[in-house]
């Protein structure tokens, strides 16, 4: 039986409530927090990138050195995921960080400069995309309103370990095809909210969406790979009768 | 509560955003509803899955390489 979700636009605009819940770790053990994550600064305390970014403008280039080493491997990532093109890739990595020392002047500091950083990566690759594909917008609005809120369900639970079935190699080629096959609209706002970190805000901020089209979007992609992902993970044990009612 | 009920909180609840009265609620929904225990199980691998392997690794030859051009060009003031 095919269990279909309906997601009305209207119950994904919830907010978050002022009074946020302190944590249950018993019945919902949280994430593992991202090693890419900086800890958030207080009121008075300074993010470490300010010291750097105003070291370069002083004119200490070693600094920007420290800045490019700290986070080439996401911005690579995350132009790879845009474009889906390990030559694209590398040319956002260098435009990106070109783009950004160029324009370090106009960096406010009341965002984070990885936040910054990251839009400009994002602008980048969208370009990149452009001229690849000639006489076609690219957007990131491209594709996503497919789905009509609707997204049939395999509700086949999963293996306990399910990637010790498969080599690294298999089970990144897996995780790579799995994530491509999203619309780029829901695979950027997954890529940059859940993978790299940033806030729903900032993941907002940085692609000129609502803060609700991001958490819509974000929930369908999660969905979406969730879904896509079981036929690789799910249960050898044979199908597990769910007990729909009908 | 409904399992369309259950799935709108399904972010929240992943990101540890809901309130002490929600999270009961839908602790009650999860011990009567498998449908939603595998959801959100399988949906809570998937992010983790994500993060902590890297796909589009960045090999260190190549990563000197870009890193030498990029310094090369802003040592000349871009
Ligand atoms: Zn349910």
């Amino acid at each position: 039986m095919v269990w279909f979700l309906s997601l009305p636009s209207v119950t994904l605009d919830w907010y978050r409530p002022a009074h946020v819940a302190p944590r249950l770790l018993d019945v919902f053990p949280k994430l593992t927090p991202m090693a890419t994550i900086q800890p958030i600064a207080g009121e008075n305390e300074q993010h470490p990138d300010v010291a750097l970014v105003e070291r370069v403008r002083g004119g200490d280039v070693s600094a920007y050195d420290t800045l490019v080493r700290k986070y080439d491997r996401q911005i690579f990532r995350i132009a790879q995921h845009i474009t889906q093109n390990r030559e694209d890739a590398e040319d956002v990595m260098q435009d990106a960080f070109l783009k950004a020392y160029e324009k370090l002047e106009q960096f406010q500091g009341n965002s984070k400069f990885y936040t910054w950083l990251v839009r400009i990566a994002v602008n980048e690759s969208l370009m990149r995309l452009r001229k690849r594909r000639t006489g076609r917008m690219v957007s990131i609005d491209e594709d996503v309103e497919t789905e009509e809120g609707s997204v049939p369900r395999d509700l086949a639970d999963w293996a306990p370990d399910p990637e010790q079935n498969y080599t690294q190699s298999e089970l990144a080629d897996i995780l790579r095809k799995t994530i491509q096959g999203l619309p780029q609209g829901f695979r950027v706002v997954f890529v940059l909210r859940d993978v790299e970190g940033l806030s729903t805000e900032e993941t907002a901020e940085t692609l000129g969406l609502s803060v609700p089209a991001v958490k819509s979007r974000l929930l369908r992609a999660r969905l979406q790979l969730r879904e896509r992902l079981t036929r690789y993970f799910r249960s050898k044990k044979g199908p597990k009768e769910m007990g729909v009612e009908k | 509560m409904t399992c369309t009920e259950f799935l709108a909180q399904l972010d929240d609840l992943l990101d540890d955003a809901v309130t002490v009265e929600m999270r009961a609620d839908l602790k009650e929904h999860l011990r009567g509803c498998e449908h939603c225990e595998v959801t959100l199980n399988t949906t809570r691998k998937t992010i983790e899955i994500y993060r902590s392997h890297e796909i589009y690794a960045l090999p260190t030859d190549l990563r000197e390489r870009l890193h030498a051009a990029i310094m090369a060009r802003c040592k000349k003031g871009c």
